[in-house]
């Protein structure tokens, strides 16, 4: 039941974030929040000849949010900004590989929200 | 709980205070939702609504669905008469001296609004004092706010001790600035705090200041006697007290509302319209511009009498005996820290508390797979959010129809959510 949104490697990105921290020199560096919830996730981002070489995440909030932001950063390292950019919320909810109640995808969403903005300056609402 | 002597109690005609104790099984067959097997713990953000208020609303749409006031026939008398019963209704319910000072509202955010926009933009000035508190529901703060930017007024906002209750010290402090404006709940949605409201008052109208009460949860909960503890406004919604969505109710002393311009114009609110300029009718009618929210009113007057028919005295004790079940329960489970009073005589039924290591949506989320409804987040009150250093609370609230095996139920998903996240 509830195990199935809250499964192992969820809690374990939740408890044990990957990437996590900021990044002094970052070429990239946004932060964006939940209203509803309260939830925070920053990213920083640092390219190399279009490549993502390096990226940390910071914030606060429930195991959905930062476990999505952990997994996310894991993707990204060393991909193209070009490819970033076709990430999608799809690609987002099938990594987090859970069934996310529609009350909570705002928090799964949030990370990935994050990157269109601050790499893009994208809204999620444009795509 | 004793508390017939408490200066937190001043509900109207609502019976003998050592009545009969609610009788919780029969009250539940009311209410068909719990049918579907929920544990519903968030009664401060809505109540449930017994089959009298849903009956009475469906007789006013098949039996004598009119407009009101504006038509010469008994269909449309039919409906003024219930809708203005409900009026006289509202009056004995909080003891308004006059029925003309019950002015029908879409809620507590509407009617708090009325007084900003209506009697704020009239009588505040450049560098006035407006003094609200850092426990208010957004709904009674945020208009202030705007108010003091559109006056250049000040806001200052009156801190909360440890316990969740009000810095008296503050607020005297306050008060000796002369404030225009006092504003403050009757009770705190997150905290479950009961201010001392005639006390608050008593002291605010010595300082020379108007004083506003959010009544949204204590309304439902305590009831209220205006004319007892003298406030100048007192707001509520019909929906956290078993009637339907979509109204509430603000009272206001005659004489402020008499000198107060209309805040919305249109129909129904005029006495005489020429293209050169209009005159308004009295108040209340003065503040009910357009259509009114008819059905849901004459649904408000059924809840108020089913609320009456169980008794002030027997439903507060009902919900004393509940929340000091949950809070000493909740107290034995390791992690769990809870936020304002302990129960007490100023104590409502609301519990906020969090829980080590997981957040309040998780808690939420894992909840509400075993059936159990609780509100998590800053419950509108992002303030108090930031006062508590917290970024929200899981919040249980009890109400009438409230039993002790949904508290158990809540116990036991809590416990379920610490095996998860351990
Ligand atoms: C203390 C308090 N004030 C105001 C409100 C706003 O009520 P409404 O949304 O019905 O206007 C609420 C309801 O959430 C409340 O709990």
């Amino acid at each position: 039941m509830a195990d199935q949104m809250y499964r192992e490697y969820i809690l374990d990105h939740y408890k044990n974030p990957r990437n996590f921290g900021r990044l002094e020199d970052a070429d990239i560096s946004h932060e964006e929040n939940n209203p509803l919830c309260g939830d925070v996730v920053g990213m920083d981002i640092k390219t190399r000849d279009g490549v993502i070489d390096d990226v940390r995440f910071h914030g606060r909030g429930c195991a959905i949010s930062q476990a999505s932001a952990s997994l996310l950063t894991e993707r990204l390292k060393g991909m193209s900004l070009e490819d970033a950019r076709e990430i999608g919320k799809q690609d987002v909810l099938e990594e987090l590989g859970i069934e996310i109640s529609p009350a909570r995808l705002k928090c799964a969403l949030l990370a990935l929200k994050v990157l269109k903005v601050g790499a893009y300056g994208l809204s999620q609402e444009d795509e | 709980m004793s508390m017939s002597t408490s200066i937190y109690e001043h509900p109207t005609g609502s019976g003998d205070p050592a009545g009969a104790p609610l009788d919780v099984t029969a009250i539940r067959r009311d209410f068909p939702i719990f049918e579907t097997g929920v544990a519903y713990l968030d009664s401060a953000n809505t109540s449930q609504r017994p089959n009298q208020v849903v009956q009475k609303m469906e007789e006013y749409y098949r039996q004598y669905n009119a407009n009101v006031e504006r038509a010469a026939y008994k269909l449309s008398e039919q409906a003024t008469a219930e809708f203005e019963a409900v009026r006289e209704k509202v009056r004995v319910f909080i003891n308004a001296r006059s029925k003309n000072e019950i002015v029908y509202t879409s809620g507590t955010t509407a009617g708090l609004n009325l007084v900003a926009y209506s009697w704020g933009r009239t009588n505040l000035k450049a560098g006035d004092l407006i003094v609200c508190t850092v426990m208010e529901h957004h709904s009674n703060l945020v208009p202030w706010q705007l108010l003091a930017q559109e006056k250049q007024a000040r806001l200052e906002f009156v801190d909360i001790d440890e316990q969740g209750r009000l810095r008296r010290d503050q607020f005297d402090a306050l008060l000796r600035q002369e404030p225009r404006l006092v504003a403050f709940t009757h009770v705190s949605n997150t905290l479950g705090t009961v201010n001392p409201v005639k006390e608050l008052t008593a002291e605010a109208h010595a300082a020379g200041a108007l004083v506003v009460v959010d009544g949204a949860q204590g309304a439902p909960h305590l009831g209220f006697d205006v004319q007892a503890a003298d406030v100048d406004f007192y707001a509520f919604s019909s929906h956290k007290m078993c009637g339907p969505t979509g109204v509430g109710v603000l009272y206001g002393k005659r004489a402020l509302l008499d000198a107060m311009p209309p805040f919305l114009a249109g129909g129904e609110m005029i006495s005489a319209v020429r293209l050169e300029g209009t005159t308004f009718r009295e108040p209340p009618h003065k503040f009910e511009a357009g259509t009114q929210a008819i059905a849901e009113v004459i649904g408000l007057g059924a809840a108020i009498d089913y609320l009456q028919g169980l008794g002030y005295p027997a439903m507060r004790a009902h919900e004393d005996a509940l929340t000091d079940y949950a809070y000493e329960s909740l107290s034995e489970l390791d992690g769990v820290r809870i936020f304002g009073p302990p129960p007490g005589p100023d104590k409502a039924g609301v519990l906020s508390f969090d829980v080590a290591g997981i957040h309040p949506h998780d808690v939420s989320t894992i909840l509400d797979r075993t059936g159990v409804c609780v509100r998590s987040g800053h419950n509108c009150t992002q303030p108090l959010m930031h006062r508590l250093d917290v970024a929200g609370t899981v919040r249980a609230s009890f109400f009438l129809y409230t039993e002790r095996a949904e508290i158990d139920r809540l116990l036991a998903g809590l416990k379920e959510a610490q095996r998860i996240f351990a």
